[in-house]
């Protein structure tokens, strides 16, 4: 399947969560905030919370700004 | 009996933000440094204590060991102001203010920023409010960059917002404060903390914005792209310093002609 992952797109494997796809891009332990599909997705729910086909997905976290 | 005129000096109230009582009035933004060391440098020069952050999607792949803002500007010594920099509406700004939240473990502080255009970076206010009410409802104290008209900051400030924060000229631009009296206006009017945010240039601007009677004063191009950020931090320590300590002492009245300041009598010519 293929999900939308800070506007690019990514094959994952059907099952993936959002704590895999983290795990996956080397971001697991870091402090961000994940969004899929324009809703909040809380820290205790990466683990469990799967990822579907289409699912829009955005990593953020905080950087420099005034 | 003649009348004596009371002399009524401003109170001295301490900055209170979100119920938290700070020592600084400087809050710094956190863009534009050349690293990340020297923003951790320039921010302990100034003495701030509120510290603004962007919040923007992670580069993915690219150095996984690059150091994060928030492990050099920890969450545990400042109180880390999230933005909605680069906002242009109230549904960018409420869901960049949704992740600032999840990202800051359930901080609910934040400056809502959403602009008009790019070339003044102008707040558009009629998103501003609309983004506000969305965020007060639910449960976000919200520190609001805005115009300096007097109306919309109490507009503002009744919605709920905890302080309101009218630019002073246009973000980044170090033009200084160009409308001092709507600043003075709106300071006069609100009860929330009135802080001046953009527009900042150089020291003396972080002043007059303190004379004014502003509770303090948020800026970051002035301090990260002076030729020497960390020598201009402390300047600007010093100027909101200054400037609030002349706003408690009053200043004397502006009169047209001299007034001699040695005395007449017992001169010998």
């Amino acid at each position: 399947m293929q999900v939308q992952v800070n506007g690019e797109a990514k094959v994952l494997t059907k099952g993936a969560t959002v704590s895999s796809l983290l795990e996956e891009m080397a971001l697991t332990g870091k402090r961000l905030a994940v969004e899929v599909n324009e809703d909040i997705v809380p820290r205790s729910q990466h683990v469990e919370f799967t990822l579907n086909d289409g699912d829009r997905v955005e990593v953020v976290h905080a950087i420099g700004g005034g | 009996m003649t009348d004596t005129p009371e002399i009524l000096l401003p109170e001295d109230k301490p900055l209170e933000i979100a119920g938290r009582i700070y020592q600084s009035r400087l809050l710094v933004g956190t863009g534009k440094y050349r690293d990340l060391a020297e923003t951790g440098r320039a921010i302990e020069a100034s003495g701030a204590e509120i510290v603004t952050v962007a919040v923007r999607r992670t580069n993915l792949g690219q150095n996984p060991d690059e150091p994060n803002l928030l492990d050099v500007i920890s969450p545990d010594s400042f109180t880390i102001l999230p933005n909605t920099a680069g906002c242009y509406t109230a549904k960018d700004a409420v869901r960049t203010c949704k992740l600032a939240r999840e990202l800051l473990d359930g901080r609910d502080l934040v400056k809502l920023e959403v602009l008009g255009e790019h070339k003044t970076l102008y707040p558009n206010m009629p998103e501003t409010l609309a983004a506000a009410e969305a965020l007060i409802k639910d449960g976000f104290k919200v520190m609001v960059y805005c115009s300096d008209d007097p109306l919309l900051a109490t507009i503002l400030e009744e919605m709920g917002c905890i302080a309101v924060m009218p630019l002073g000229a246009p973000i980044g631009s170090g033009l200084g404060i160009q409308n001092r009296y709507n600043i003075r206006l709106i300071v006069e009017n609100a009860k929330v903390p009135v802080l001046v945010d953009a527009g900042v240039g150089t020291a003396s601007d972080a002043t007059i914005a303190m004379e004014l009677g502003c509770d303090g004063v948020l800026m970051n191009t002035a301090i990260a792209q002076a030729r020497n950020p960390i020598k201009m931090a402390n300047a600007m320590r010093l100027a909101i310093d200054a400037g609030r300590e002349a706003y408690l002492a009053g200043r004397m009245p502006k009169k047209l002609y001299a007034s001699a300041s040695s005395p007449l009598d017992g001169t010998f010519f």
